[in-house]
């Protein structure tokens, strides 16, 4: 960083020489020692803050997936390091660690973010450096850019699900209620083409702040619609009072509703089963998953945690994050960024939590089951399983095999 | 016609939700000229409160309407004691102090319960309009804010207590010469607007997401009723709360949500311009 200080002329004049030996010592020094120090993994989440709940529920299963790798023997025969920092629900902080974590801290891989807003800015810095990165949050799809992999769930393995369940099951006429950001404005185009795809229609699609706390006003107008379903993104503690003032209405029993968001943050745990029964989601890891993996995978959990709070797909996601890398690692035999990349590009495939996840190589996007399910009893029931769903969304506008050099998110055209 | 039986139901309600939310505020400032920042955490600590009552097996009623004004009370009592009482007749500084205050609270709730969302089930069902379903919590919301409204010019109007708290505020070098104390007036009368903010925090517990950062979502209404209100706490809260509660419910209901919040603040904005001492700095100036 001194030499960006000197002035061109004094560089030219033959300090280059000098200058760039000295700055390539340390690097020298440091790859001498390489053989048994560290493999150093980084992580980025807000642990407080308005989006800290979601932070510290991802946090613990970043720590699990550590602990595992360590106790398996870690990789390469070499220790793996965990170097986190608390984003605290701040942007200035995420840049300002992230490019700690590739200058200063100089980790192998990066597992972070949780808002797409949180994405978009460390993203950039994360290519500029070099440095592989891994987002493990359900998002509204679209990211392609070969150094980063994508690991939750995009609306057309979840809605595409929730959607003709609903027109099966309770009729065809939906009324879409969402959050006004850009979550809720895509996942609710989402909504009504796959609605339209079943051959049902709109009733209506209201948006609300996410400071609204009122919505009897919007249960008046869904009465007067008389929709056959309510379809919801409403994101937030806020817009929690639309399904308790929906159940204190008695509509609980009138119009069924399905959420695209609703129990990500424990609400199952943490509100009354007045208002939560009944509602069905769809996501890609549910804590009743019934496979040997999850069973494991919960034990650990509340071994190490304690078991106040439901894990959901940030969790386990997050987990398989982690995971996919230390394979994509073993098989490369290497921590080298290129190698690590083509390894994952291979079809690179783990047994986690939610079971398989297959890392598609053309969208950098996972191939994994998506579960529909109901709550009951203040507990998910699994409806139903999709083995192996795509990430259809992504892959109709990003093809990283044929155009690697892609980089950039797409904002996915929903057609009407 | 159902319809509009339900509508108005509605617009009922949203007027008694105002006049909760806002009355608490409304004793403060109206009689202490204290700007309460807090006053949204002083509700979520009245939520907080039903809700661990409730979930510790207290019946619902007694919580929400004894228990959680009486805690939130007596959190206003201490927070007079420890902080407040050093900054009267400093506007600017009490508004630094009670806005510290709500930062803390929200960590201290944060720290201690986390940040969820919790919830009780509402303690009654829906009933009908015609083939629509109506909240029969609406009608408890609607007698607790009437009540309150009642119970307040009560005291204030027919007894001693409210005698003095009036003279207090409205001179109170005059009533310490009468033999009055004007702290302990000052202190009751906190006590009772951190009580008030407790009881509208328990009221709307089983209705709302309670979590650390709820209050947030009211305290701009709130204000905006008090100022639009004027001095007298009763007659004005009681109106700009039907003015504004109107507004916002007929419009969100009309076109949506967003557009209901922009009519209520450019309702706001007319009515400060026209009317800038409020409604009861022109009309009604004698009453309470």
């Amino acid at each position: 960083m001194v030499v960006m200080r000197l002035g061109r002329r004094t560089l030219l004049k033959g300090g280059s020489a000098l200058a760039a030996g000295a700055v390539a010592m340390p690097f020298i020094a440091r790859n001498g020692l390489a053989a048994d120090a560290p493999i150093k993994v980084g992580s980025l989440l807000d642990l407080s803050g308005p989006i800290g709940l979601s932070g510290q529920s991802m946090i613990k299963t970043v720590q699990l997936a550590v602990d595992d790798i360590n106790a398996a023997g870690g990789l390469l025969g070499r220790k793996v390091e965990l170097i986190n920092y608390d984003t605290q629900s701040n942007m200035q902080l995420y840049t300002q660690f992230a490019q700690q974590l590739a200058l200063k801290d100089k980790v192998d891989v990066v597992q972070a973010g949780i808002t797409s807003a949180s994405r978009e800015a460390i993203r950039p810095i994360f290519d500029r450096f070099k440095t592989l990165y891994f987002y493990n949050t359900q998002y509204e799809g679209g990211v392609c850019d070969r150094n980063t992999f994508c690991t939750g769930t995009t609306p057309a393995q979840t809605v595409s699900k929730i959607v003709p369940y609903a027109m099966k099951n309770w009729g065809k006429k939906a009324y879409i209620v969402a959050a006004d950001y850009n979550y809720g404005q895509i996942t609710s185009k989402w909504m009504t083409k796959y609605t339209q795809e079943a051959g049902g229609s709109i009733a209506a699609v209201d948006f609300f702040p996410l400071d609204v706390t009122n919505f009897s006003s919007a249960i008046s107008k869904i009465q007067n619609a008389g929709p056959d379903v309510v379809l919801s993104a409403l994101v937030g503690a806020n817009h929690v009072g639309f399904y308790r003032q929906w159940a204190a209405a008695d509509m609980k029993g009138k119009i069924p509703v399905a959420s695209s968001v609703f129990g990500l943050s424990n609400e199952l745990r943490t509100l009354d089963q007045a208002t939560t029964e009944g509602i069905v989601t769809a996501y890609g890891y549910y804590e009743s998953v019934n496979t040997p993996q999850n069973k494991t995978f919960i034990e650990a959990m509340s071994k190490r945690f304690g078991n106040d709070a439901e894990i959901s797909e940030l969790g386990s996601a997050t987990y398989e994050g982690i995971m996919l890398w230390a394979a994509a690692v073993k098989k490369a035999g290497s921590v080298e960024r290129m190698k690590v990349i083509e390894a994952l590009e291979s079809k690179l495939s783990i047994e986690g939590p939610s079971g398989t996840v297959t890392m598609d190589p053309a969208t950098h996007h996972t191939i994994r089951n998506a579960y529909l399910a109901k709550a009951h009893d203040r507990k998910w029931d699994i409806i139903d399983t999709f083995p192996d769903a795509p990430p259809e969304d992504t892959a109709a506008v990003c093809d990283l095999i044929k155009a690697p050099n892609t980089n950039k998110q797409f904002v996915v055209d929903v057609k009407m | 016609m159902d319809l509009i039986g339900l509508v108005s139901f509605n617009v009922l309600v949203g007027i008694g939700t105002l006049v909760l939310i806002t009355v608490g505020l409304g004793v403060i400032y109206g009689m202490m000229k204290i700007i309460n920042l807090a006053h949204g955490e002083f509700m979520m600590l009245g939520a907080y409160t039903t809700v661990i009552s409730v979930t510790n097996g207290i019946n619902i009623w007694l919580a929400m309407l004894v228990i959680a004004p009486l805690v939130v009370g007596i959190v206003g009592l201490i927070v007079e004691r420890l902080l407040i009482r050093f900054l009267y007749g400093r506007m600017i500084d009490t508004m630094l102090a009670t806005w510290g205050l709500s930062l803390a609270l929200i960590g201290l709730m944060t720290t201690i319960f986390g940040n969820d969302v919790r919830g009780v089930p509402a303690p009654v069902g829906g009933f009908s309009i015609g083939n629509f379903g109506a909240s029969g919590y609406g009608i408890v919301i609607l007698i607790v804010a009437a009540l309150t409204l009642v119970g307040l010019f009560c005291m204030l109007r027919y007894t001693r207590y409210g005698l003095i708290v009036r003279a207090t505020m409205q001179n109170a070098n005059m009533a310490s010469a009468l033999g009055v104390a004007p702290s302990r007036i000052y202190m009751s009368t906190f006590a009772l607007g951190a009580a008030l903010a407790g009881l509208a925090g328990g009221v709307l517990a089983p209705i709302s997401g309670v979590s650390p950062v709820m209050g947030a979502a009211f305290i701009a209404k709130a204000f905006i009723t008090v100022l639009g209100g004027g001095a007298a706490i009763i007659t004005g809260t009681g109106l700009a709360s039907m003015i504004f509660g109107f507004i916002n419910e007929i419009v969100s209901f009309k076109s949506t949500p967003v557009l209901g919040e922009v009519a209520l603040l450019a309702a706001a904005i007319v009515m400060i311009r026209i009317l800038p001492q409020g409604i009861t700095g022109r009309f009604f100036k004698r009453s309470i």
